[in-house]
């Protein structure tokens, strides 16, 4: 039995369901992130999971036990808010320790509590101000003070970083997950940031809708998206999804992609049962999805398989980043990315020539978006 | 040198600037001055003449300085003048006032914060039509309810005592500060509210140690308004106070329509300001935050 188990959760404001029967469970120690875009319910769920919010039918358990009926505090759980929320006229030491005082621990173990917290997150020498006197990062960890000082069961966390600026972001990411190596706590993360979806995680939900699409490992979500919309949202730049044909060829099955001018592109489909089923699609159109780092210039692709396949594309725009180069590139009617060595020769305007690792290709279903 | 001239040219259009600045700069202040000498007029000759033996007053000049100074007119104006038929001073009303204004102000500001935080915190079907009758009773006329207040007085047996008058003001402020503290409470955010909740603290608690701490410049407001209202107000007095609980501004009306003979001027100018004193400290004491309470509960309101 898992410790965190949300079993078939349905929550309904009048007549709208924002959340549709959501099944999820989360071992000790594990790091959940709900993340999907806003307005998808991660927030809501997340509330549930407090008991800020009722649910209207399902059950929530915590360790084994239900807690649909219970109230927020005796739910052992704590949370970090987007805006920190923490108490303006309390100074830092009185606000981590305002949930101890509440629940009638004395002062001296109150005490001892605080500075133990304080030593953890470096905030010794702020105890004494008040919120509106900190920065932001200091707000921050205040915030996760409070949550850290009472034990709890669970973590929740609502999208704690978005306030910060990004270079202090990147570090408070860092922070969290040195925090949950150390502690070895249940966290639930709810952010709308896939990048800290992936580095956070040990397990994704995507959410859109009030609907769960995908639930799984960064890696399975990142390389096994169960739809286009997961494929679209996992990922920067996206993930490209091309409009191609499931044809025989080559001794197996291949898609084929139209080009403006001669013949169609030809990429033999990698065995295995994503073959099988494709051959349920023959003659058919279908999506195929290719991350922009498998479409990549010849000299990028070092390790040549069976599965890389050189095509000659016409180049739209050249985005160098630093560490490598993004072309777009016209594929199959629409605009692909490429992700180039970052002293790849193209040029704007001009045909390339660029290698595919179809050992990583996934194809969709044009109709339900769904993975074939 | 062309680029020279140019900048020539900005130069002398730069001074007509401030020129033309500091003119509109010294009518402004000139208006200003004017109209400050306009509303202040009427306390000067109040306290001008409260200071004045009455052969003065009664001599001409009612802008001209004391030339013999006397504090004669405040000592009987307390302590000493025919209010009605008793020769009392204003002193016992002047306590009376204090009886009612106090309890009512602190009843009705919290009264009002609770009901805030309820319309703000922990709303309930039809929060908004309560809310809308609230705002409702801010436009009900003081005649209107007198008939029916003087029923109800009657009926809990509180006709004609200091309890009564504070049960009328405390009902009838309750749509003014209610109104002040949800508009304040609208933009408190509600996620401290939540967090509260998870730290384990219940509905009082979460008021007593979260809200009430932050809401200073929004008592100040309503406290500042409830006070005046209530100390100022005549009607109610009027109709609902006994001869024992009648406030100060019944009192300062009985003081002056009821001088037998001569009417003593200075003793009533010097009554009303006695009347009008406990406001004006208020004011002078809190009017900074009043003005800065208004304006924040503008803006986020």
């Amino acid at each position: 039995m898992a410790f965190l188990e949300i079993d078939r959760v349905v929550k309904r404001f009048g007549t709208a369901e924002v959340l549709q029967g959501i099944d999820l469970a989360v071992e000790q120690g594990g790091f959940l992130v709900l993340v999907g875009p806003s307005g998808c319910g991660k927030s809501t769920l997340l509330n549930t999971i407090a008991g800020l919010e009722a649910i209207t039918e399902g059950e929530i358990r915590i360790d084994g036990r239900r807690v649909n009926e219970l109230h927020p505090k005796d739910r052992d759980i704590a949370m970090v808010f987007q805006s920190y929320a923490l108490y303006p006229n309390m100074n830092v030491e009185q606000n981590i320790s305002f949930g101890m005082e509440m629940r009638g621990v004395p002062k001296p173990e109150r005490d001892k509590a605080v500075q133990e917290v304080a030593a953890l997150l470096q905030i010794g020498q702020l105890l004494k101000r008040k919120p509106g006197q900190l920065s932001g990062g200091q707000r921050q960890r205040v915030a996760m003070g409070r949550a850290l000082v009472r034990h709890p069961k669970i973590f929740l966390f609502d999208e704690p970083l978005s306030n910060l600026d990004a270079k202090l972001r990147v570090e408070m990411r860092t922070e969290i997950k040195k925090l949950h190596q150390r502690l070895g706590a249940t966290i639930v993360y709810v952010t709308h940031d896939q990048i800290e979806a992936m580095t956070l995680a040990s397990q994704i939900a995507v959410m859109r809708g009030g609907v769960l699409q995908q639930f799984g490992t960064p890696r399975e979500v990142y390389e096994d998206p169960a739809n286009t919309f997961v494929a679209g949202f996992m990922g920067s730049p996206s993930m490209n999804l091309i409009p191609a044909t499931v044809v025989e060829g080559g001794g197996g099955l291949a898609v084929s992609i139209e080009r403006a001018e001669g013949a169609p592109i030809l990429l033999p489909l990698a065995d295995g049962a994503a073959n099988g089923a494709a051959r349920n699609y023959l003659r058919r159109p279908v999506l195929l999805g290719l991350r922009p780092e498998s479409i990549t210039d010849a000299r990028a692709a070092e390790v040549r398989t069976a599965h890389h396949h050189r095509i000659e594309c016409l180049v739209e725009v050249t985005e160098p980043t630093g560490p490598d180069t993004l072309a777009v590139i016209m594929l199959g009617g629409i605009e692909a990315t490429a992700r180039l060595n970052a002293d790849a020769d193209v040029t704007p305007d001009a045909p390339g020539t660029f290698v595919v690792d179809m050992g990583k290709a996934v194809l969709f279903d044009p109709e339900t978006e769904a993975r074939i | 040198m062309p680029s020279c001239e140019a900048a020539a040219v900005a130069h002398s259009a730069d001074s007509a600037a401030v020129g033309k600045d500091r003119l509109a700069r010294a009518v402004m202040y000139a208006a200003l001055i004017l109209f400050a000498v306009y509303f202040l007029l009427p306390l000067f000759v109040m306290l001008v003449n409260s200071l004045k033996p009455l052969d003065e007053i009664r001599g001409g000049n009612m802008l001209a300085f004391p030339e013999a100074f006397t504090i004669a007119p405040w000592l009987s104006a307390w302590g000493t003048a025919q209010i009605g038929v008793q020769p009392t001073g204003l002193k016992p009303y002047f306590w009376n006032s204090i009886q009612m204004v106090v309890p009512a102000v602190v009843i009705s500001t919290l009264l009002g914060a609770l009901s805030g935080y309820v319309l703000t915190k922990w709303r309930f079907p039809g929060h908004n039509l309560v809310f809308g009758m609230m705002l409702l009773a801010c436009f009900i006329p003081f005649q209107i309810v007198l008939i029916p207040m003087a029923r109800i007085l009657g009926l809990i047996g509180l006709a004609g005592t200091t309890s009564g008058l504070v049960l009328v003001h405390v009902v009838y402020g309750l749509g003014f500060t209610t109104l002040f503290f949800r508009n304040y409470y609208e933009a408190f955010p509600s996620e401290l509210i939540k967090a509260a909740q998870i730290d384990g603290a219940g509905f009082f608690r979460i008021f007593h140690r979260i809200l009430l701490p932050s809401s200073g410049p929004i008592i100040v407001v309503t406290v500042i308004w409830q006070f005046t209202n209530i100390w100022n107000d005549f009607l109610f007095g009027a109709s609902f106070a006994d001869f024992d609980s009648m406030p100060m501004t019944v009192a300062l009306n009985n003081l002056v329509s009821s001088s037998t003979g001569v009417k003593e001027y200075n003793v009533h100018f010097a009554g009303a300001v006695l009347a009008a004193l406990p406001t004006l400290i208020v004011y002078i004491a809190s009017g900074r935050y009043f003005v800065r309470g208004l304006m924040a509960g503008a803006v986020k309101g």
